[in-house]
């Protein structure tokens, strides 16, 4: 199975750490969004978009290309550091977001930002879409990967199993989801919000290939998605552990993280921890 | 008083269209055999995807199809559609704008048999309040069938509320059939009928009643609810003076709704509105006689037509 080098490990360590950066202070310019889950999902995202994903930024809506449906929506500060640095579009656009002009949205519109697959924000979606998407591409004869990120929290929806159900019935490997794994919910701990653990159990009872790992090891992660993408006859899910609000210290495991922007003090601390000037 | 019906001639035309449009693929929620989408499934079993009794599923995997480049049309039963799988619809189809052709069966209250929970009388209400959303009600199996390419060809998110039953046939086969434009049915100069759906042949026969009574009657089929043809309405409401509208949907926020919101802004005149009164269906043993006794009887459009002139005189 291929390997990452160490060079190349560094460097999605170091985008990780870029697109952290990038969230925060999006989040903190606009006094909105959601840090914790960005956070989180941080090393996923990199990989995915860095390393993993067939795409050109330059031809956002080729055919052929492989698709990412950001189930969670609500971490769409990540997904826009991430298109940005891609080059789908200008950086500097970041800093409106959420602006009346400015083609970046609360959650993610396909018909306003290029590179962004599909709209989302209402929870539970992206594994039925998913799944359509890559029977689009039987019925076509492409071989695309589509690729869908979901909360832990997001896994209380029914919409996610019944998605869970189709997928498996029309047995889609070409279709991996990955489970943010992070424990925590807007509300509190998920375990207490809605327990939805066994998950590992309730994926492989819906027909899934499950993989467990953590989802900040960038060599990891690289192993799961190639163990998904060489998965024959079902689609894989890979519950990705992770920590909300990773990587800075007044936000890990926090709640309160899930939709509160940082003051000042508060960004300029996390900058800090991220070993970035502000 | 019913012809053909209009799942049957729905079915046989997705059937056809399907023939001629390889992107053409078809979905349902374990309806198959109520809603008729089985004739297309038996035929091209790899371009049918029967996703179980999950509406939103089925509408979602439909959004990743036509993501995928292909037109999905999408069946269920409209009140499940309308209610259970609207999250789905307004987030997915109509804000996203995916190319996807909802087909809402056993609409108002077509299913007699099976009672309020089937029966679906608040859909045009729900579906016209959507962005980006085209809403079809056709008025009978041949109109539904002819419908059927034309929705296709369309770029965009369509509704095509259909009934389980047959109504009374309206639509000559040669006629041009246009989305967004009502049809005259019946020319006249003392009241307006504007109807839709099993409401349209009725109104036509209201409006021989009323000829007998020396009024005279222009009876307009309107398929498409949004958008709405405001133009052939005005103008002959203009030319009218009074006009009643006939649905088979609640009279919260339907055609009448619809019909009024234009002519409170643009043409006032005296209206009424012939549908379902704010109340839930019940079950009966067929659908003309529910349809009589929830207020929608070819008797009801004459009085109503009766009282709104009154009113104008």
């Amino acid at each position: 199975m291929e390997k990452l080098t160490e060079a190349e490990i560094k460097k999605l360590k170091e985008i990780s750490r870029e697109l952290r950066c990038t969230s925060l202070r999006m989040i903190h310019k606009r006094q909105a969004g959601h840090p914790g889950g960005s956070m989180s999902a941080a090393e996923i995202v990199a990989i995915l978009y860095f390393k993993i994903m067939n795409i050109d930024p330059h031809n956002p809506n080729w055919e052929e290309r492989d698709r990412f449906l950001l189930s969670k929506g609500h971490a769409s500060a990540l997904l826009y550091a991430a298109l940005a640095k891609r080059g789908y579009f200008p950086e500097s656009d970041l800093e409106h977001w959420g602006e009346l002009g400015c083609h970046l949205q609360g959650h993610p519109d396909r018909l306003k930002t290029p590179g962004v697959d599909m709209n989302s924000g209402i929870l539970g979606h992206g594994i039925a879409i998913g799944a359509g998407i890559a029977l689009a591409a039987g019925q076509k004869g492409m071989n695309y990967q589509v690729y869908t990120l979901l909360g832990d929290g997001e896994c209380q929806a029914g919409l996610v199993w019944e998605g869970a159900n189709t997928a498996a019935k029309f047995h889609l490997s070409n279709l991996t989801a990955i489970v943010d794994h992070n424990g925590v919910q807007l509300d509190g701990f998920v375990q207490e919000i809605m327990p939805i653990e066994p998950l590992a159990e309730k994926w492989k009872a819906f027909g899934w290939h499950v993989i467990e790992m953590d989802g900040h090891d960038i060599d990891q992660l690289f192993h799961a998605l190639m163990e998904a993408k060489q998965t024959q006859d079902k689609p894989t899910v890979i519950l990705a552990r992770t920590i909300k609000g990773k990587g800075i210290s007044f936000m890990e495991n926090k709640a309160y993280w899930h939709g509160v922007a940082p003051n000042d003090e508060q960004l300029a601390q996390a900058m800090q921890e991220l070993g970035e000037e502000i | 008083m019913a012809g053909r019906s209009m799942r049957e001639a729905y079915g046989q035309a997705l059937l056809a269209y399907g023939e001629k449009n390889q992107r053409v693929v078809v979905l349902d929620a374990d309806t198959s055999s109520s809603t008729l989408s089985k004739y297309f499934t038996e035929k091209y079993p790899q371009r049918f995807y029967n996703i179980g009794i999950a509406e939103p599923c089925m509408v979602d995997v439909a959004v990743g199809l036509a993501l995928g480049g292909l037109i999905p049309f999408a069946n269920a039963f409209s009140a499940l559609l309308a209610l259970r799988a609207i999250e789905a619809i307004r987030s997915n189809i109509c804000y996203a704008r995916t190319n996807i052709k909802i087909v809402a069966n056993y609409a108002g209250v077509s299913d007699y048999k099976d009672g309020p929970t089937h029966h679906s009388i608040t859909d045009i209400a729900i579906f016209r309040a959507l962005p980006e959303m085209t809403l079809i009600v056709p008025a009978d199996a041949d109109q539904a069938a002819a419908f059927v390419p034309l929705i296709g060809e369309m770029d965009g998110p369509v509704t095509m509320r259909i009934s389980r039953a047959g109504t009374i046939p309206v639509h000559r086969g040669d006629e041009p059939l246009q989305i967004g434009k009502g049809i005259e049915r019946r020319k006249g100069i003392d009241i307006t009928i504007i109807a839709c759906g099993s409401m349209v042949g009725r109104s036509l026969r209201a409006a021989e009643l009323l000829e007998k009574k020396g009024i005279d009657v222009c009876v307009i089929d309107m398929p498409t609810i949004k958008p709405l043809d405001a133009d052939l309405i005005c103008e002959a409401a203009a030319r009218t003076g009074a006009v009643v509208t006939a649905e088979e949907h609640s009279i919260i926020g339907g055609l009448g709704g619809a019909v009024a919101e234009i002519l409170g802004e643009q043409q006032p005149v005296y209206m009424r509105r012939v549908g379902i009164a704010d109340t839930f269906t019940r079950t009966a043993l067929d659908p003309d006689s529910l349809m009589d006794a929830c207020g929608l009887s070819v008797d009801r459009i004459v009085q109503s037509a009766e009282d709104v002139l009154k009113k104008k005189e």
